[in-house]
């Protein structure tokens, strides 16, 4: 194959070159925009994987592992994108950077919790990426517009399967109601961090999406849904955040350790 | 209507009209879905082009879904039917855009989809998160066993990413439905 010369881990990997057409490099820029929306896609899908077979019931097994599925598809067109602006693949960005090198908001890194924690997480991130995409479309870059135009269909459905566990919960049992509000509490005060403007987009001008623009609208959908289920709006403590600058909380190390073992300790290995 | 039919049946299968692409394309049309082996990729609306350059045969896919994990079963099974024709240099590419959607699925496909005990994606693909164009609206969806409208949706997500889990209230069976993105 025509990158095995820069590859450090084999294997069928998608290359970078099977997702722009003409495979064109990206901009050092745009490559870097590209790894924290390939970053927040990775680390959710490996923080949902889990709950394949221990999900309340095999329904959201299923649902959860979909759901995973989808993001980690995702994470392999940003990463295999961003990759080629360094000669190299996405297998070398997933396992082979260390902790202050990956670029993803805290939110996705934290806990799953219990089954309500990983809920809350999913709505704040759903509703998110889904207002993010749904503009990306409209990037001056045409391959981050193509990950887009395809990502926002799947995160469309994520964001309902979100909804309507957020109401069920909520609006269910005294206990499903307890722990669907101490999930939220849990995951809202990394939802800050998520819209914050800096350098990086502002260079970028139209090929990425402000994310101080998503706001507005994150906040009237989620506002809706959570005024449907009866609930506040969490507010008090909201974490520092930093995640876009490779500050990662306490939780990710072990998580990145778990998911980058195999490749490191069998390097070059296939299957 | 019998307009847009046609553009609409140009835009998922973009056959060549002419030249050694077009048997390029009726050799990577006989490819099946490993998940759903009824349909052919052509039928799906995965398969994008085919031509032949210097000698070389490319194929063209798209992928269902990002993280779908028959992509790569479906591009080793172009490479080995174009071996098998003789084609020593072959290459089949992905590429994401146009995004895939249901409304690409052949008559055909949908028809052989049904018949294999999966009701087909039914009414057309919402332009997620775009203002003017269709919206999604729940439809009933046809149980493929006994025909009756009266079905429940038990999880939106199902055996593959493309598929939805029902149960049908007529006569009880569950059934998966290729649901509409």
């Amino acid at each position: 194959m025509s990158d095995q010369t820069f590859r450090i881990s084999a294997g069928e990997a998608l290359t970078a070159e099977k997702i722009t057409e003409a495979g064109e490099k990206p901009t050092e820029a745009v490559a870097n925009y590209a790894l924290r929306l390939g970053d927040d896609a990775l680390i959710l899908a490996q923080r949902l994987g889990w709950w394949i077979a221990r999900a309340p019931e095999l329904e959201e097994d299923v649902a959860l592992g979909n759901i995973a599925l989808d993001q980690l598809g995702h994470a392999r067109s940003f990463l295999s994108y961003a990759a080629l602006a360094w000669d190299k693949t996405e297998d070398d960005l997933a396992y082979f950077r260390y902790e202050p090198e990956f670029v993803n908001l805290q939110l996705v890194e934290q806990p799953n919790g219990d089954f309500a924690a990983t809920i809350a997480r999913q709505f704040i991130i759903s509703h998110f990426q889904f207002e993010l995409y749904r503009r990306l479309v409209d990037s001056t870059d045409a391959t981050l517009a193509a990950i887009a135009a395809k990502a926002v269909k799947e995160v469309d459905y994520h964001r309902d399967h979100a909804t309507q566990w957020v109401l069920r919960l909520a609006l269910g049992t005294e206990e499903s109601r307890r722990r669907m509000i101490a999930g939220l509490g849990v995951m809202w005060p990394y939802v800050d961090e998520m819209f914050r403007d800096d350098d990086l987009v502002e260079s970028l001008g139209d090929a990425a999406v402000r994310p101080s623009s998503l706001r507005e609208d994150f906040d009237t959908v989620t506002g809706a849904v959570l005024a449907e289920a009866e609930l506040e709006v969490p507010e008090g403590f909201v974490a520092r955040g930093g995640g876009r600058e490779g500050i990662h909380t306490e939780f990710f190390g072990p998580m990145l350790a778990e998911m980058q073992v195999l490749a490191r300790a069998h390097p070059e290995a296939t299957w | 209507m019998m307009a847009a039919n046609a553009s609409l049946e140009s835009e998922a299968r973009p056959k060549p009209t002419e030249g050694e692409g077009v048997h390029v394309w009726n050799l990577a049309a006989t490819v099946l879905d490993p998940e759903v082996p009824v349909l052919t990729i052509e039928d799906l609306g995965v398969l994008r082009s085919a031509e032949v350059v210097d000698g070389r045969a490319v194929v063209t896919i798209t992928p269902t879904y990002s993280g779908c994990p028959a992509m790569d079963v479906m591009r080793e099974d172009v490479l080995t039917v174009l071996h098998d024709a003789g084609y020593e240099d072959a290459e089949v590419r992905l590429v994401l855009a146009p995004a895939w959607t249901t409304d690409w699925m052949s008559e055909a496909g949908k028809a052989k989809l049904e018949k294999f005990g999966i009701a087909p994606p039914s009414g057309h693909a919402a332009m997620a998160g775009r203002a003017g164009g269709p919206v999604r609206v729940a439809m009933s969806v046809k149980c493929p066993q006994c025909g009756s409208l009266d079905t429940t949706e038990s999880s939106r997500f199902g055996s593959t990413a493309c598929k939805a889990l029902y149960t049908c209230n007529a006569c009880h069976e569950p059934f998966d439905f290729f649901k509409v993105i």
